[in-house]
């Protein structure tokens, strides 16, 4: 994303509505400036901020003249007044920032919105995590902290080495070089993300392994990660997860409960 | 997307927060699906959610490309739920948010009764869930449970922030912009109901709870 210095009228609505706080004034210029290398191409600034169309010498005059009166404007806090942000042309690799940080844009991988994963949300149809499995969801860089690949890649060989088997139709996995190790591609590991999910599924016996495992990794990380567990329940709504993590000291009261109403279209069934 | 797996606050606080969305699953029955996630939308309607989306388009408030400056003293915000339905036209995730269970319970009734076909999920407090879902006659299918932040959590912003710019999962609700937003409203020179409009245009597939970020904003601003 950038800010047209020719727009541009330095009213700084922008720089709190940037989730990565990648945007300042620059003291010289006297304008907002994006950095770059921060910015993680999420569009937060240019979708969620509405747009006046006004003229910028005008409005900087405005400023002007109030500022001399020590009188400060009290604007709507989400209006870009000039109409100043703009999207730029994204090329590889910084365009994967976009594909893992605006939740409009689908992942070309899933075609799912948002973090491209369907998770144990469409396990009804899909039948992706049967009994006596678990489903893992291991959410990096969130809430608002960001998270560069080359973090996500040192927690993917982690559990690599642990041998468990990463999701296929996630987006995270189709950027692996190397599944079996847990490798991402070299060219993006600089790449910096709102967030980015793997996942896996395993046993539910070697939950407490992994659960341990990933909050061992994390506190040696720059980012935070957020995690997730999911498991079938059995024909009367019973669910074994719970009763596991209570026992490992964790108090799991909030989660996502899939209702069991979905269903394959008719040329799709017998795949679940 | 875990957009609405990891919101943030002690179960007291969800007391008001009841997140129902319906998705297609990719290549098994995501054909034609667009009619049904916008009659599952238009089921909603009438029990009065506090907020609706459609996660490829956005939410009941919007940023707008067309602002004047008398919206600086007369700023609209009028949620229109039947642009967001009309809107609507592929493979996408509906959402739907109430702020009290019995809508809620009366909206599953009308969901399992229309057999759309599609997943359906409630994000909220599991074991409520799972009595909501028996109440309207559905066995739930399968559970994912949040295990919570870790790792370095000093990076992270202060309870009060977290617990709103967590309704929007996606992280697209920054927490400078809550802070400013809590800050304004502590000072008088927003109402609530005003802060909470600007902060929901940015949560663009309307997972956020107006109602929910209301009743935490005024508390904070009250010295909670």
């Amino acid at each position: 994303m950038q800010i047209d210095p020719k727009k541009c009228v330095g009213c700084g609505n922008c720089l709190p509505v940037c989730p990565m706080g990648a945007i300042a004034i620059d003291p010289r210029t006297r304008r907002a400036r994006v950095n770059a290398d921060e910015c993680v191409e999420c569009f937060a600034c240019y979708r969620g901020m509405s747009k006046e169309h006004l003229n910028p010498t005008f409005v900087r005059t405005v400023r002007r003249v109030l500022g001399w009166f020590r009188v400060r404007f009290d604007p709507e806090p989400d209006i870009c007044p000039t109409d100043a942000i703009v999207p730029q042309e994204l090329t590889w690799p910084r365009i994967v920032r976009r594909a893992f940080s605006d939740p409009l844009v689908p992942h070309e991988s899933t075609g799912v919105h948002g973090r491209g994963t369907e998770e144990v949300k469409t396990n009804d149809v899909t039948g992706r995590v049967q009994a006596g499995e678990a489903g893992f969801v291991v959410e990096f860089g969130r809430p608002g902290v960001g998270v560069r690949f080359r973090e996500v890649q040192q927690v993917t060989r982690m559990l690599a080495r642990l041998e468990v088997g990463f999701e296929p139709r996630n987006p995270v996995t189709s950027l692996m070089r190397d599944p079996a190790k847990g490798e991402l591609r070299e060219d993006i590991l600089t790449e910096k993300l709102l967030s980015a999910i793997v996942e896996f599924k395993t046993t539910l016996d070697r939950v407490p392994e992994l659960v341990r495992a990933l909050e061992a990794e994390a506190k040696g990380l720059d980012t935070v990660l957020a995690l997730g567990v999911s498991a079938r329940c059995g024909p009367d709504g019973s669910e074994p997860l719970a009763d596991l993590l209570g026992g490992m000291g964790h108090l799991v009261y909030r989660g996502k409960t899939n209702l069991g109403l979905g269903r394959p279209a008719p040329a799709a069934r017998g795949a679940a | 997307m875990t957009n609405t797996l990891h919101r943030y606050g002690t179960p007291e606080s969800f007391r008001d927060d009841f997140v129902v969305f319906a998705i297609s699953a990719r290549g098994r029955n995501d054909r034609d699906c667009a009619e049904k996630l916008r009659a599952f939308l238009r089921l909603a309607l009438p029990h009065h959610p506090v907020n609706l989306g459609d996660a490829s388009k956005g939410a009941l408030l919007r940023g707008s490309t067309t602002m004047t400056p008398v919206a600086h003293w007369r700023r609209v915000h009028q949620p229109d739920p039947e642009a967001v339905i009309r809107g609507l036209d592929g493979p996408t995730t509906a959402a739907v948010v109430f702020d009290n269970p019995a809508a809620l319970r009366a909206f599953l009734e009308d969901v399992r009764q229309a057999d759309l076909g599609l997943s359906v999920n409630i994000s909220g407090l599991t074991e409520e869930a799972r009595q909501w879902a028996a109440a309207a006659g559905i066995t739930r299918h399968s559970v994912e449970y949040s295990l919570g932040f870790h790792g370095p959590l000093d990076r992270l912003p202060d309870r009060r922030i977290l617990e709103i710019t967590t309704m929007c999962g996606h992280g697209m609700l920054s927490a400078n912009f809550v802070k400013k937003m809590l800050d304004w409203v502590t000072e008088g020179r927003r109402r609530p109901e005003e802060a909470v409009a600007y902060m929901a245009r940015f949560c663009t597939c309307g997972v956020f709870n107006p109602a929910r970020a209301k009743r935490l904003l005024e508390a904070s601003a009250g010295g909670r």
